[in-house]
């Protein structure tokens, strides 16, 4: 890997978004969207009494989720063009390190997640009076991690789809079912036993676990740490995947 | 010194089918060697396998003494893929100056390149919005960036006026000038005849291997593109009926060059 090399393919990719205007405003306007749907949506619903309000229990949640999705969608249709447009082929007869190309996505989209979850904590604690007993840095701290793991996992998926309609399908293959059992639904110690075992082993289920450790307690647990450094091992666990699909020679 | 490439008994399948069927040629360095032959024939796979993004089935290829696909050959050797392969949502500008940054080079080395394939005029341009033409030279240009020692351009100058064509080849002569070995695959015949040396494969065998001068000679005229027909119908006939190989000197593929 090179330094010189990774900083001019961050570069490179963020400013293929940067000439990408509509994707932009999407990536600013789709959360804040969406948090306001959800707030009215959970408007008049009463608080259960000793609990935090519906919406804040939802909205915490889903400032984690939106990043992981979206990322997900953008690198692995990204990828996907890389490998059809034949410059990933050109890019991988040239001195860049499989691993530059891989970080150089991670790191790009890493920083657009920052800026959409900035965006969107910021309307969800300041417009609509979300109330996390944690501070709001930890919320997305947790949300940009959360977007590099859908980063790493779109990497490694785009390998397994040959054209764009094929890799937006992997989108409820990986999204859907995490989102399910993460316990955003229904409480993890309520599942059946094998649905809590299955919970356990996909990566958003400690996000969103560490998302809600700072909902509920007012430093960093241990706990919520823990839960960050599992993402970060199966963030680096899937770049490995990913440059493994990376081939130099095709047939 | 070592040749630029030497390819011995390669053999290539894609697919099913044998694309190229034990293949064996030397190119000297400081040369401008054409690779020419029909649609289908096996030229982009064999520049495939000169770089090394190609899996063969046996045989190999040495690239400037090193096996293809070495690591180190990949900031000595630049390539041109047929389809231009440049991002279509960067500028030209963007592009080289991307490209350029991964082989350590400049904006100065972007801009020269740029101008080389007489793109200055759109470099700010979107490469989505450019022509088919300025498309491929936009690819091109990236693939001219920092002198690499081995250029492999798969259809170069494919789509562009022949004003620019003459302008490409004789960059690329200065190029060879400089020392610097360029294979050029195109279907075009006045082109072959810029070339130091010509390869001509079809059906994935090679059936001349020569300088443009002692192909004419072997066919019997002073025509390239006759030339190369004659040859391919002596082939036939030849395999038609083995041994009888009478007129067919240039028929090469047997011969090594040294
Ligand atoms: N990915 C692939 N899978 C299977 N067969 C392939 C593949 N790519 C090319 N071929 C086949 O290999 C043969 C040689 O292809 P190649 O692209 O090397 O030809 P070419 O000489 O470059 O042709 P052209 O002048 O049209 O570019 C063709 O018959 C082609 O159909
Ligand atoms: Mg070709």
């Amino acid at each position: 890997m090179s330094a010189r090399i990774l900083a001019a393919t961050t570069r490179r990719i963020l400013t293929q978004l940067r000439h990408d205007r509509r994707t932009i405003a999407l990536l600013v306007v789709m959360p804040t969207a969406l948090l306001t749907l959800i707030y009215y949506m959970y408007q008049n619903l009463p608080a259960p009494p000793g609990a935090p309000r519906p919406f804040d229990r939802i909205a915490l949640v889903v400032l984690g989720l939106f990043p992981f999705t979206i990322m997900f969608l953008v690198t692995s249709i990204a990828m996907l063009r890389e490998r059809t447009s034949g410059t990933l082929e050109r890019l991988l007869t040239t001195p860049l390190n499989k691993l530059d190309l891989l970080f150089g996505y991670g790191i790009a989209f890493g920083l657009a997640a920052a800026v959409q979850a900035a965006i969107a904590s910021a309307v969800a604690y300041w417009v609509f009076g979300l109330d996390t007993a944690g501070p709001l840095g930890l919320v997305i701290l947790i949300a940009v991690t959360n977007a590099v793991l859908g980063v790493a996992l779109g990497l490694f998926c785009s390998a397994f789809a040959r054209t764009e309609f094929q890799a937006v399908q992997f989108m409820p293959v990986v999204v859907i079912p995490q989102s399910l059992l993460c316990g955003l639904f229904v409480a993890r110690d309520q599942m059946a036993g094998w649905l809590q075992g299955l919970s356990r082993a996909l990566p958003l289920t400690y996000a969103v676990e560490a998302l809600q450790e700072v909902g509920a307690h007012t430093d960093a647990t241990g706990r919520m740490w823990r839960d960050l450094a599992i993402v970060a091992g199966a963030v680096i666990v899937t770049l490995v995947l990913a440059a493994a699909t990376l081939r130099r020679r095709s047939g | 010194m070592t040749a630029a490439i030497e390819v011995r008994d390669l053999v290539v399948e894609r697919g099913k089918r044998r694309v190229l069927n034990s293949i064996s040629t030397t190119v000297p360095r400081g040369s401008v060697t054409g690779l020419l032959g029909p649609s289908g024939s096996g030229k982009t796979t064999l520049m495939r396998a000169i770089v090394g993004v190609q899996i063969v089935r046996s045989g190999s290829v040495l690239v400037l003494g090193q096996p293809a696909g070495a690591a180190a050959l990949r900031r000595k050797v630049g390539y041109l893929t047929q389809a231009p392969s440049v991002y279509d949502d960067l500028t030209v500008r963007e592009n080289a100056r991307y490209f350029a940054a991964l082989y350590g080079y400049g904006a100065t080395a972007a801009d020269a390149a740029i101008r080389d394939v007489g793109l200055a005029d759109a470099a700010g341009q979107l490469v989505a919005s450019l022509s088919g033409g300025q498309r491929s030279r936009a690819s091109l240009a990236c693939a001219l960036l920092g002198e690499p020692e081995l250029l492999i351009l798969d259809e170069p100058t494919v789509g562009q006026d022949p004003v620019l064509r003459a302008e490409l080849w004789d960059r690329f002569h200065a190029l060879a000038a400089a020392g610097t070995t360029l294979l050029v695959s195109s279907h075009v015949m006045d082109e072959a005849g810029r070339c130091d040396r010509l390869i001509l494969i079809r059906e994935g065998a090679i059936i001349a291997d020569d300088s443009p001068a002692d192909v004419r000679a072997a066919a019997g005229t002073t025509d390239l593109e006759e030339a190369f027909l004659r040859l391919i119908q002596e082939r036939e006939e030849a395999v038609a009926t083995p041994g009888d190989r009478a007129g067919s000197t240039a028929v090469a593929n047997e011969r090594q060059t040294p």
